[in-house]
């Protein structure tokens, strides 16, 4: 079950496999996502967003940057190795429609899980722009995929060493200036540049979805491990989310709560040296 | 009650049935011989691990406490069991040490006993209309009903080995069992022993629900919830791990793509409420059902092995007096807590926690704090609790459930520091299967509608335990899935559904 059936190393951490999992190809719309863990004693549950899926061969892509204990295994893992569980698909599927204009940002990994939104908003009928951000050249990844769907692709780095020297938002917001501004703006990477993405957007009107990539234990809505202040309300990212408007989400409160496991793991760090899934800040979204 | 060592209460029991051996006791003596206590791990001892706490009775002990008995001719204990076990009859069979006989009386109705005998709330049930407690006049002193049912269902657990229940001819009908808690399993087997094939369908990794998720290893060993599923196994069940009815595949595909013959739902109360006041969700605060499943289902106690990280308490506040809140609280001691508070609104004779759980929590040192109620929980500038502020609470007039309600006593905000909040106020029913089976008639709590026999608004679709009757016992759960296996059994023969 769940067979890997191929494997690429697309930067230095980052990974794209194809995994057997028929019913969850058949039954998965973009935005959502899975929950892998490799080994049913011990082994803990991450969530991972199905970056693309194939139904006629039964299969799934995921996309993951190799940074905890479980992401590491899972790199290690070849062709013909099998994952052994694999829950979804989990989450509400993104709410595609035809608005105009569509900005989609993508940082680091983030790319991934926006890559089927692009599609899919693309096949709607929508315009779309797609920003895509990197620490540097190495990072950037689906570059391809994206400039065959999107209207206009920007490319940005830290670094400058390809496209823009620039930070995600910066084009972000020349969009937003621009007269009309964008219908709707898709971010998705890691919390703080989704924080900012929103705050970006905030002063033009611009409707901003995010993407929550939350501590998940179940992903079935029932620990409330993964829950996210959004407005006035508690939401649970896997059951009511991953997506949501980036204006009432509480980023900082968010941030936190992420962090919750990192000072007692940096102390058993010493005794057991490997990194917990879920207590890292995750750089980038997977 | 002060603890007594193991081999003190083996000794005694040894005693005390030297003495009655081989001749007919009167209901005087039987009434005067003293209740056996539980053996149980040292209470310092066992703050330090996840082991069952209880040990079960010798035998002595069992036949003992199974002589306090006094067969009672219209058994009112009976009336007090939801599946309606012979309990004087499987009582006297210990007596006479006719231990296969005994454990036979019990599986005509029930089908967990091993489990039931260790969490069933008897001094609610059985045990609350016992006669010998109502002439002692005190509950606590009616003849240790679940206690014997445990020893009998272990003694025959440990000779069976491996056997199980046997099968009847292929009928070629298929059934869909969702979830894989004691309503399901019992499901499963009733059906399968029909002959009927049944695949049992859990979103989780691991079968057994509640009892694999939710209870903890002290209260009940994983081991014998493990052991059910393995009788399944043998018997011919196909557990499909990993598959999330309403998202893997729709209630809806399994009927029609998938061509199953009949459904049936029990997919337990698992969605975790939380009290709506400020600061729940400050780092540090879960839900029990979080805690409790990070630690049992993902062995986060066992710090060297398991990847799932649990949070480090020091001083910890839980919410709530059920079972769940008594678990919660348990397991943070065994986590190294240095001080378990439970908070609760009423007194400790209105907890719904079972009453041997309490006290083995007050041995543990939980704290109890009485007639108080949080307010809001308190947090520092990096949003990690530093505290509670509660209320305390007088008792008022009964309500409609006749309990006394409590009141608020204005002014009487108080604070304690605590790092941990475990909030255990209950579980709603989980809505992924309703929300996406329009045509699934659901109630406003959640809870899907069902009628005696399980049946619910969709036909060929059963469904029972707490997704039916929202948050309720292990033994409802049986009992629920019994009654809808032979009403689904009747559906397959051909004879008309109800409603
Ligand atoms: C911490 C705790 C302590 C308790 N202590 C006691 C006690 O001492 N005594 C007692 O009698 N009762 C106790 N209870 C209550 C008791 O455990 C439940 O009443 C009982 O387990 C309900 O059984 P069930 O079969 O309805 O469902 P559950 O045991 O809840 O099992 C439901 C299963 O369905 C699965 N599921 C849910 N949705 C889906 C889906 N869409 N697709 C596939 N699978 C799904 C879940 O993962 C779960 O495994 C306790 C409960 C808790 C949480
Ligand atoms: S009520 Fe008590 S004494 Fe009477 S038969 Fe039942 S268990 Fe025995
Ligand atoms: S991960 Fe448990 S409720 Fe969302």
């Amino acid at each position: 079950m769940n067979q890997i059936l191929a494997r690429e190393q697309l930067s230095e951490q980052v990974y794209r496999i194809r995994v057997a999992a028929p019913l969850i190809a058949e039954a998965r719309r973009p935005g959502q996502f899975v929950i892998v863990q490799l080994d049913t004693n011990f082994g803990e549950r991450i969530p991972l967003t199905i970056a693309d899926a194939n139904p006629n061969e039964g299969s799934i892509t995921l996309i993951f940057q190799a940074v905890g204990h479980t992401t590491q295994r899972l790199a290690a893992l070849e062709v013909g190795d099998s994952i052994e569980n694999l829950l979804g698909p989990l989450g509400q599927p993104t709410h595609i429609e035809r608005v105009g204009h569509v900005v989609a940002v993508g940082g680091g990994i983030g790319a991934a899980p926006l890559y089927p939104i692009v599609e899919a908003m693309k096949a709607a009928g929508n315009r779309l722009t797609v920003i895509v951000g990197a620490r540097t050249a190495d990072l950037v990844i689906l570059e391809d995929e994206m400039r065959a769907v999107a209207d206009e692709l920007i490319i940005c780095t830290d670094d400058g060493s390809r496209g823009e020297k620039a930070l995600v938002t910066e084009p972000l917001k020349r969009l937003c200036e621009a007269d009309p501004p964008p219908d709707l703006a898709v971010a998705i990477g890691p919390p703080v540049m989704m924080k900012f993405c929103a705050e970006t957007t905030r002063p033009f009107g611009v409707h901003t979805v995010v993407s929550l990539n939350t501590i998940m234990v179940d992903g079935t809505g029932m620990c409330g491990g993964c829950r996210v202040t959004v407005g006035s309300d508690t939401k649970f990212v896997c059951v009511d989310g991953p997506e949501f408007d980036g204006h009432l989400v509480d980023f900082d409160n968010m941030l936190k709560r992420l962090g919750a496991y990192r000072k007692q793991e940096q102390q058993a760090q010493e005794q057991r040296p490997r990194t917990k899934e879920q207590c890292r800040i995750p750089e980038v979204r997977s | 009650m002060s603890y007594v060592a193991r081999e003190t209460l083996a000794r005694q029991a040894d005693e005390i049935l030297t003495t009655l051996e081989n001749r007919e006791l009167s209901k005087k003596e039987r009434m005067a011989l003293p209740q056996q206590e539980m053996p149980a791990q040292d209470p310092v001892a066992r703050r330090e691990t996840m082991s069952e706490v209880t040990f079960g009775y010798t035998e002595a002990q069992a036949r003992v406490e199974a002589m306090r008995c006094l067969q009672c001719k219209n058994a009112p204990c009976i009336e007090g069991c939801p599946v309606r076990i012979d309990i004087p009859g499987f009582i006297k069979a210990i007596e006479d040490r006719r231990y296969d006989h005994s454990i036979e009386i019990i599986r005509r109705t029930s089908l967990l006993p091993s489990i039931c005998g260790r969490v069933c709330p008897q001094e609610n049930q059985c045990q609350e209309r016992c006669t010998v407690g109502k002439a002692l006049k005190d509950p606590f002193q009616s003849v240790s009903i679940g206690r014997l049912e445990r020893y009998v269902a272990d003694r025959a657990r440990e000779e069976a080995e491996g056997g199980s229940p046997e099968v009847n001819a292929e009928t070629g009908k298929r059934v869909a069992v969702i979830g894989s808690g004691p309503a399901s399993i019992t499901v499963a087997a009733d059906l399968r022993r029909e002959g009927h094939a049944v695949t049992i369908l859990e979103a989780f990794h691991r079968p057994g629900g509640v009892m694999i998720y939710g209870i903890p290893e002290f209260r009940l060993p994983k081991s014998i919830v493990d052991e059910e599923i393995e009788t399944l196994k043998r018997m011919g069940v196909e557990v499909k791990t990993n598959f999330l009815v309403g998202r893997t595949r729709t209630l809806q595909d399994l009927l029609d793509k998938d061509g199953y013959d009949a459904i049936f739902i029990g997919t337990g109360a698992g969605l975790p409420k939380f009290l709506g006041i400020d600061g729940e969700n400050l780092v540090g605060v879960f839900s029990a059902n979080e805690y409790l499943t990070r630690s049992n289902m993902m062995k986060a106690y066992d710090r060297e092995r398991a990847d799932t990280p649990i949070f480090q308490p020091k001083v910890v506040a839980v919410f709530g007096g059920g079972n769940v809140a008594m678990d919660a609280a348990r397991t943070a001691v065994r986590l190294g807590a240095e001080s378990v508070n439970v908070i609760y609104r009423r007194t400790r004779t209105e907890m719904p926690a079972r009453a041997e759980e309490v006290d083995h929590a007050e041995e543990e040192g939980v704290i109890f704090h009485f007639l108080t109620s949080p307010k809001r929980i308190l947090g520092d500038d990096d949003d990690r609790v530093v505290g509670i502020e509660c209320l305390s609470y007088e008792l008022g007039e009964p309500d409609d459930s006749g309990r006394r309600r409590p009141i608020a006593i204005p002014g009487s905000e108080h604070v304690i520091p605590v790092d941990t909040v475990l909030v255990s106020i209950g579980n709603d029913s989980n809505p992924l299967i309703t929300q996406t089976t329009p045509q699934l008639e659901a109630n406003k709590w959640g809870n899907i509608v069902a009628d005696e026999n399980g049946k619910t608004s969709m036909d060929r679709v059963y469904a029972g335990g707490d997704i039916v009757l929202g948050a309720a016992t292990v033994i409802l759960a049986m009992g629920e899935g019994r009654k809808a296996a032979a009403a689904i059994n009747r559906m397959l023969r051909g004879e008309p559904e109800s409603t």
